[in-house]
């Protein structure tokens, strides 16, 4: 719900490395664009004329993507009731963020720690605090350092479904990424 | 009996109509509320009078689930003083005590003198000439601001001669609101314990939670993520001072004051999982009193101080503990019920008042704690965060409300419920204040 928000913040974080990677990637092509980018002006020799075009390039997104999965986009991790064991579809997810913070060790990942409304405020604030460590746990043993991590519950207090019926408590139990 | 109770719903009703701001549910059971009148209030000035004295003090009576105010309609009449009572009148309906009074401008400007009787209609009615009917009679000089608190004053005194206990009308709550439109949407919010009279004590961008009174009803401990963490501080309601209390790295919570006022229980999980301590307001010395790989949390003081209950998972699913600070034994005190959660114990110390889980809803519940029996005293889904008036009387918690979060009344005997209804947003994690005089 809040990916493009999420991959723009990401995006922010690592221009350089996004740029970095398109270059490297297609040397040439990049080179050949600038230089058309530069001589924008028509050239007339003898009878025919040449244009240039613009080149096609990847959204952020995209270039993220490319790297990293689609699943880097993807920053909210959801759990069963009253559980905080990561279910197997998510690690796909957790893995390309872990990638990620490998390879950039500069950049540092808060984990916010979310319950739904069933039981009372102070009991899911330490339910959102165990769904947020399971989930640094998780990026912990995939060789992202601890020191990148902050760990945040926010209980029941922070719900993105604001509805009382079990569909807004499905979307409500979660662990959200936020660099 | 029976006769009785049809009598109460009728009243009740005719009541709520007079009232459109407050609601009130009566549940099965037989009622055992005593009948008495709440005459209205003669003004004696010009134009509209300042302030409606009888409504504010029937509904008062009416919500501790002890008294059943008679509707005007059915009053044989309307008296101001003692000297007008018909006593046999009265006593034919069944009523067994009368409050009526009088409102007249003050020569000071915004002022007025307000009177009021209370009488002993069995008493009146015997008219011998040893036995006083009047069981109190004042009068005061009030501030047009202060009406309403002297409503509640008188309702304090009624309930008192009749009872033998002190009232709890003239009291606060404080609570958390989210207005969602607005620019600072989390809310920490008093007012008096029916919801009127709201001020706003502090607004943030980011979650306040867990609002304790401290017991001079001076302060309020309470959890804010103002800086995206959690953090407790103590709030002076008439300096606005601020002080932190704990911001120790992962949860900060559950503040709670003790009786004597010198130490917060709280919860802290710096050292892994959320463990409970009592931290020295003064000293800001900690000591913790659990040491486990599970969930503690929601801790609460005896009466007197000397142990505390708390919320923990150490059982497998989350039942209440408590904690002798003397010995530091712990014991579990909650059976029923799949889950036992935010227990409290009442006043008196003869009762836990407690969030219990059945078939998956979770109701208010108070257990005796000498037999161990549990009565739910709510009927819906989504109750939680219970705080006890002073008196013992009434519970004041958080449900959900014709789709909104919102606080509700309900009587210690679970017979008399009273939705309070929010202005704007979503209100929660009330928390009753202490006698204030």
């Amino acid at each position: 719900m809040n990916r493009s928000i999420i991959s723009k913040s990401l995006l922010i974080a690592l221009p350089m490395l996004a740029l970095g990677a398109c270059s490297s990637n297609s040397d040439v092509d990049a080179e050949s664009a600038e230089k058309n980018a530069t001589q924008a002006v028509e050239q007339v020799v003898d009878d025919v004329q040449t244009n240039t075009i613009e080149a096609i390039e990847l959204t952020a997104e995209e270039q993220l993507a490319q790297l990293y999965t689609d699943a880097i986009l993807k920053t909210t991790i959801h759990f069963e009731f009253d559980k905080s064991l990561i279910m197997p579809d998510y690690a796909v997810i957790l893995d390309a963020h872990a990638k990620y913070l490998v390879n950039n060790t500069d950049k540092t990942i808060t984990i916010e720690g979310h319950a739904d409304e069933l039981g009372t405020p102070e009991y899911n604030i330490a339910l959102g605090e165990r769904r947020a460590l399971a989930v640094s746990t998780y990026l912990e043993n995939m060789g992202v350092a601890a020191s990148q991590i902050t760990v945040v519950s926010y209980g029941e207090e922070k719900p993105v479904n604001l509805g009382h019926n079990e569909m807004a408590r499905t979307e409500n139990r979660r662990a959200e990424l936020v660099y | 009996m029976f006769i009785r109770f049809i009598m109460a719903l009728v009243l009740v009703t005719a009541c709520s109509s007079a009232s459109a701001r407050l609601e009130i549910l009566i549940t099965e059971g037989v009622n055992s509320a005593r009948p008495i009148a709440v005459v209205p209030f003669k003004w004696l000035g010009q134009g509209k009078k300042p302030q409606n004295f009888s409504e504010i003090i029937a509904a008062d009576l009416q919500r501790s689930g002890k008294f059943n105010p008679l509707s005007i309609n059915n009053m044989p009449k309307t008296p101001s003083t003692s000297a007008e009572v018909d006593y046999a009148a009265w006593t034919k309906l069944g009523i067994e005590a009368i409050v009526m009074g009088e409102v007249k401008p003050d020569t000071k400007a915004g002022h007025y003198i307000v009177t009021f009787e209370l009488l002993d209609v069995l008493t009146g009615n015997v008219n011998m000439a040893d036995y006083n009917p009047i069981m109190d009679k004042r009068r005061n000089t009030v501030a047009t601001n202060q009406l309403r608190q002297y409503a509640h004053r008188i309702s304090d005194i009624v309930y008192e001669k009749l009872t033998g206990e002190r009232g709890a009308f003239l009291t606060r709550i404080a609570y958390v609101a989210v207005d969602r439109k607005s620019s600072h949407p989390y809310q920490l919010r008093i007012s008096d314990y029916d919801g009127e009279g709201e001020k706003l004590v502090l607004r943030s961008k980011q979650p306040i939670m867990s609002p304790s009174w401290s017991p001079d009803g001076r302060k309020l401990a309470y959890v804010s993520f103002e800086k995206r963490r959690s953090q407790i501080y103590i709030q002076d309601l008439y300096t606005q001072k601020r002080e932190l209390m704990t911001s120790f790295p992962k949860i900060n919570g559950s503040p709670t004051w003790s009786p004597d006022g010198t130490q917060l229980a709280l919860v802290l999980s710096k050292d892994g999982q959320p463990e409970i301590y009592t931290f020295n307001i003064l000293t800001k010395s900690l000591q913790r009193l659990t040491k486990n790989r599970v969930i503690d949390t929601e801790p609460s003081w005896a009466p007197d101080g000397k142990s505390i209950i708390f919320s923990s998972e150490r059982g497998g699913r989350a039942q209440i503990y408590q904690v002798s600070l003397t010995t530091g034994k712990t014991k579990r005190i909650t059976w029923e019920g799949e889950i036992n959660l935010g227990g409290t114990i009442t006043p008196d110390g003869d009762n836990l008042v407690l969030v219990s889980r059945h078939n998956g809803n979770y109701m208010i519940a108070v257990q005796d704690l000498d037999s161990g029996e549990l009565r739910t005293l709510t009927k819906t889904k989504l109750d939680e965060s219970p705080s006890i008036a002073p008196n013992g009387s009434m519970i004041i918690y958080s449900t959900v409300y014709q789709g909104k979060q919102g606080l509700a009344l309900v009587s210690m005997d679970g017979r008399f419920k009273a939705n309070i209804p929010s202005n704007n947003g979503d209100v929660k994690s009330p928390a009753w204040s202490p006698f204030l005089q």
